[in-house]
């Protein structure tokens, strides 16, 4: 069996990040890490693949900068990678995209589980994770935070899904796609001995011909990039002692009509 | 159809509120493409809210009741929303971007090769195609992203982004009914349990948000002998008896910066930034946060923020409108017991 994790490289946590004047964005010279969401599912990939006996693959679909986030992963312990690229495929359009990603898990084959963090920072969006569940015709269960139970044998499954509400138990048959929730486990930090395997590792590039799809219809665009419109900079420090600065703060408070 | 559908998310009968705010945004689109609102209802004992919807803007209701549908889950429900876009052919597909209505969108937009635009922040219309303003980069940009191909357009809009319509009285939709698309036997996923937090106040729908931080270690109670580590002791218990009255009074949710969910101070489902959730409230409260700016990425658009923290160069007093400097162990009881005072809660 085989464990297909997805992901990319996003600007590092702490980048300042702004639109330009042409539409586009740069964090200037700030590094790029694994998406934050995704070092869950990277870390229960390396879990179910031990778990099934079987291989974690990871997957960028994107540019040149994602080798980044694929060299993490087999830094982590992942046991192979892949890049998709081509000009047919704009990955912010979560059509296209899902529409690639359920090729690339057809092509690497015998897959009984993908996984996707909860969502991807830089397009801001989880909905190409549901859409690639939709075009393989497989069961989505989104939201994860457990993984309770699973069966390679019997393809069966049982996960817990944290929702606004509460946390829901669902059990379901394998193949299928998972996006996880931060508290689904801990990371592993790359070991000395893969960051040095990972550096000499040369990642194959997938065309879509080499997916063996031709390029889906555009359905959405990024039009451009904007910055976000300007704080309120006003500032009033409240000062006394706590009695005092919570009588204050309740008059401002009522004067702004949020209380 | 032309029409604009519009899904009525509920959960245990009652409608979410976010759901109302969707409807207000697939009634400003129906009104460009001068076509009506149909809500879409799916579940047993859906009447009620059919009324409702009517109230806050629908013209039209379609029913689908059937046991397969009580519990929400997507196979089924996506079937329902599939069919009915490949029947009748409407020009949008709005719900409120919630775990559920994020999920059941992106499924029939996939089933039916259709554009989608979640979490909008804003819409517009030019030529047809819809346009929206999307949070970008964990909120630090914004993207505006448009429709460039397809037929119905699908989109999701983030909670209190869009304002409900005030409900109109006496609003009677015309209600018809909807067949589901799936038997019992063609859904894999079987709920076995749903464990509810009882009583406590979503964040994302919340008006008013008091979150806590590292700083609620400083707890001068001293723990137990037998508490194990003091510092998660007093954090939890400032947590539940200092914060949590404050909320309590002022009808508010309970967050929290990621240092004091990582420390294990609070579950993680209370954790706002860029892993956690992302929170739009009237009034944000932040008492002994620094303001990294992954917490600021989760809470940034807070129209009110208030800052209380010991130390005055802390970032989040550059985020605040308020700052009051200090030891929130002292000043969250004299706030909790001033807006008792002032409110008369």
């Amino acid at each position: 069996m085989s464990v297909v994790v997805f992901t990319r490289s996003t600007p590092d946590t702490a980048a300042k990040v702004e639109a330009d004047a042409s539409g586009g964005v740069s964090w200037g010279d700030a590094a790029t890490v694994v998406n934050p969401w995704d070092e869950y599912a990277l870390e229960e990939g390396i879990l179910q693949a031990k778990a099934g006996a079987g291989k974690a693959v990871v997957v960028a679909i994107g540019g040149e900068m994602h080798s980044e986030a694929l060299k993490h992963s087999l830094a982590m312990g992942l046991d192979e990678a892949a890049r998709v690229e081509d000009a047919g495929i704009d990955p912010t359009d979560s059509l296209a995209y899902a529409t690639a990603a359920a090729a690339v898990v057809k092509k690497i084959a015998d897959v009984d589980l993908v996984l996707f963090g909860k969502e991807s920072v830089d397009v801001g969006s989880d909905q190409h994770i549901v859409q690639t569940a939709r075009k393989l015709g497989w069961t989505m269960l989104s939201y994860v935070s457990k993984i309770v139970a699973v069966d390679y044998a019997a393809k069966t499954i049982k996960v817990e899904r944290m929702l606004e509400e509460g946390r829901q138990v669902v059990t379901s048959r394998l193949p299928v796609v998972i996006s996880v929730m931060k508290d689904i486990n801990e990371p592993r930090y790359p070991s000395f001995i893969g960051i040095r395997k990972a550096s000499k590792a040369v990642i194959p590039l997938w065309s879509l011909g080499d997916l063996g799809i031709a390029a889906p219809p555009p359905r959405t665009k990024v039009a451009r990039y904007k910055n976000l419109p300007a704080r309120d900079t006003r500032f009033e420090l409240i000062e006394g002692t706590p009695e005092e600065q919570a009588k204050v703060l309740v008059d401002r408070l009522i004067e702004e009509k949020v209380l | 159809m032309s029409a604009v559908i519009a899904w009525v998310e509920a959960f245990n009968g009652k409608a979410i509120p976010a759901t109302w705010e969707a409807l207000a945004a697939a009634r400003m689109l129906a009104d460009k493409f001068a076509v009506p609102v149909v809500a879409l209802i799916i579940g047993e004992g859906g009447e009620a809210l059919a009324a409702e919807a009517g109230q806050f803007g629908a013209d039209e209701v379609l029913l689908c009741a059937d046991s397969s549908l009580n519990n929400y889950r997507l196979e089924a429900y996506a079937g329902v929303l599939t069919a009915l876009v490949q029947s009748h052919h409407p020009r949008a597909v709005v719900a409120a971007a919630t775990s559920r209505g994020r999920e059941l969108l992106a499924a029939s937009a996939a089933d039916t090769d259709s554009p989608m635009l979640g979490d909008v922040l804003s819409l517009s219309v030019g030529d047809g195609w819809i346009s929206a303003d999307r949070a970008g980069y964990a909120g630090k940009v914004l993207s505006e992203t448009q429709v460039v191909g397809g037929e119905t357009q699908f989109v999701t809009v983030r909670s209190r982004a869009f304002k409900a319509l005030d409900p109109k009285a006496g609003a009677a939709p015309q209600v018809s009914s909807l067949a589901p698309a799936l038997s019992e036997d063609q859904i894999v996923s079987k709920v076995e349990s749903f464990e509810t937090e009882a009583g406590t106040v979503n964040l994302t729908d919340a008006a008013v948000i008091v979150s806590g931080g590292r700083g609620m270690a400083n707890n001068p109670k001293d723990a137990p002998a037998d508490a194990g580590d003091a510092a998660v002791w007093k954090a939890r218990d400032g947590f539940a008896n200092v914060l949590q009255p404050l909320a309590d009074t002022l009808g508010a949710a309970v967050g929290a910066s990621r240092a004091a969910v990582d420390a294990g101070y609070i579950p993680y489902a209370h954790q706002v930034g860029q892993t956690g959730k992302v929170v739009a409230p009237d009034l944000y409260i932040a008492a002994g946060i620094s303001g990294a700016i992954q917490h600021q990425a989760g809470m940034r658009t807070s129209k009110i923020i208030v800052a209380i923290n010991k130390d005055k160069e802390a970032p989040i007093f550059k985020m605040a409108r308020y700052g009051l400097v200090g030891d929130l162990y002292q000043i969250i009881p004299a706030l909790t017991a001033e807006v008792k005072k002032r409110l008369g809660k």
